[in-house]
């Protein structure tokens, strides 16, 4: 990986939006690597990568509009490594913007999230009639079924938005960066129980880039390369009514292989970067990938290790819950793991970071995809 | 019962507080049995899986030989989250209200709401059985109350 980019907003609301933030992205991804347009040979593109080609000018030998949802970044960024192992092509750009705040703000009808009206999606006839807020009410029936089984607390819960905040507070990039204590994540509005909305991450503008490229040509380009060292997806159902079972997700296929993959179990890691769309999602990341057992995650998290100091740094950008998240996340957990890994990271830079993990959740934690990424000295 | 969900509804039926459920050529007879509030699961013969949502083949084995039976109504919560803000404006008046997954005994889950109770009483384990809400079109839409 050679070049990183993103874009975020103190007030949350960007002024570029659709391809004219994409095209910022790019320039300032090509900028960070060292290369310019002309050398980009594929593009993973979420809506059309064709479309996307076509409005930069871009002959594509690998195009790829795969949707997972917030994950799909780190899926694009599986099927780039792969393509480019294979000879398939040689520069990919990964690109995304959205814009729900200023789409707003300029009349737009909001992108997704909303069912529109009935049709052969089957979510429309066995779900929608019943009223659950979405996403957020998927996550909260993971939640409750976690805390059933497990006994996981509120305050458990409430504890990764804690350590979360203290990472933002180090970022002046954040959306979000004043003190917060579980007592005032309790205290917030329980909106679909039992998730409280300081549980919930932010709904923001925001942008990114990256670009993968062969690990000889990555080595003549500006800065040290971030190499892939493993790479695996896993995906267990779209529908939240159709998850085989609410307290284990895909990641418990992906994470596995991937470390498996990069020859490193979950104590080697150094940065972890778990989409954190709600507590409850960033708990079963640190369950499934073994960080710590099946359903100890509620006093795995407890002592605060997540946060800064702490034995597994985790979403050190501040994460979706304080940092950004423009309704798909996944683009902001590589760029953080890159610039971690490069040394980057200023106030929050975690000393010594060699092995990143960049986790991404989709959907309705409907299909998860690890990255495990790495510096020079771990090849 | 010759009605189909096509068919317009009651005359005095009340404008849809809720999405309606949309009926594909697979799920008809689910819903014109839901006319006659009774509840019917698909299986596939072949392997003698319960199948739901209702499809065209059977997801474990891909027979094609399919057929439906009753079910008691039966079951219990799976997981449930209760609803303090409606997830659509039509659903104003009915918050704070519990949606839940339900495992019902023949085999398959389902989400529904849990009514006729507290919402906050709803728990993972409870027992529940099916009751049925009226739609505007004569089919009825499975809730589930404790008991």
């Amino acid at each position: 990986m050679v070049g990183v980019a993103d874009a975020v907003s103190p007030t949350g609301q960007l002024d570029l939006r659709g391809r004219a933030l994409e095209a910022q992205m790019v320039r300032e991804a090509l900028d960070d690597a060292g290369l310019t347009l002309a050398d980009i040979d594929g593009v993973c593109h979420h809506t059309s990568s064709m479309a996307f080609a076509e409005y930069l000018g871009i002959e594509a030998r690998f195009t790829d509009s795969t949707m997972t949802g917030g994950s799909v970044f780190e899926v694009y960024l599986e099927h780039a490594a792969s393509a480019i192992a294979a000879g398939v092509a040689e520069c990919i750009l990964v690109v995304f913007a959205q814009t729900p705040r200023a789409d707003r703000a300029a009349g737009d009808a909001p992108a997704g999230g909303r069912p529109g009206p009935p049709g052969p999606n089957p979510m429309f006839e066995w779900e929608a009639p019943y009223g659950l807020q979405m996403p957020k009410g998927g996550y909260a029936l993971a939640a409750n079924r976690h805390m059933h089984t497990f006994g996981t607390t509120s305050e458990q819960l409430a504890q990764i938005a804690v350590s979360t905040r203290q990472w933002a507070e180090l970022n002046p990039r954040a959306k979000v960066q004043t003190p917060l204590t579980i007592e005032e994540v309790l205290a917030s509005e329980m909106t679909a129980s039992p998730l409280h909305k300081l549980d919930c991450c932010l709904v923001t503008d925001g942008g990114g880039a990256f670009i993968v490229t062969s690990a000889e040509r990555a080595r003549t380009l500006r800065k040290p390369p971030v190499y892939v060292l493993g790479a695996a997806t896993g995906n267990t159902h779209l529908m939240i009514s159709q998850m085989p079972d609410l307290a284990t997700t895909g990641g418990a296929i992906s994470g596995p292989r991937a470390f498996e993959m990069a020859g490193i179990t979950p104590a080697d890691v150094d940065v972890f970067m778990g989409y954190d769309s709600f507590t409850i999602t960033l708990l079963l990341h640190l369950e499934d990938l073994g960080f710590c057992a099946k359903g100890e995650g509620g006093p795995f998290v407890e002592d605060g290790k997540l946060g800064p100091g702490g034995s597994l740094p985790t979403n050190t950008n501040g994460g979706g819950l304080s940092y950004t998240h423009p309704g798909m996340y996944g683009m902001f957990l590589v760029v953080e793991a890159v610039r971690q890994l490069r040394g980057e990271g200023g106030p929050r830079q975690v000393d010594g970071a060699e092995i990143a993990v960049a986790h991404g959740s989709g959907m309705v934690l409907s299909c998860m995809s690890t990255a495990v990424l790495g510096t020079e000295a771990t090849l | 019962m010759s009605a189909t969900a096509d068919s317009p509804g009651p005359a005095d039926a009340p404008a849809p507080t809720r999405i309606e459920p949309p009926v594909t050529d697979v799920s008809r007879p689910f819903w014109d049995a839901t006319r006659e509030q009774r509840f019917l699961v698909q299986w596939c013969i072949d392997c003698e899986q319960p199948i739901f949502y209702p499809r065209e083949v059977c997801p474990s084995c891909l027979g094609t030989d399919l057929e439906w039976r009753p079910s008691a109504g039966t079951g219990t919560v799976y997981a449930v989250s209760v609803q303090h803000r409606p997830a659509f404006p039509t659903m104003a008046d009915r918050v704070p209200y519990a949606v839940a997954l339900i495992d019902l005994d023949d085999g398959i889950r389902l989400m529904s709401n849990v009514v006729e109770c507290d919402p906050e009483t709803v728990a993972p384990g409870l027992a529940v059985t099916v009751r049925w809400e009226l739609l505007s079109d004569g089919r009825h839409l499975p809730q589930f109350r404790p008991g």
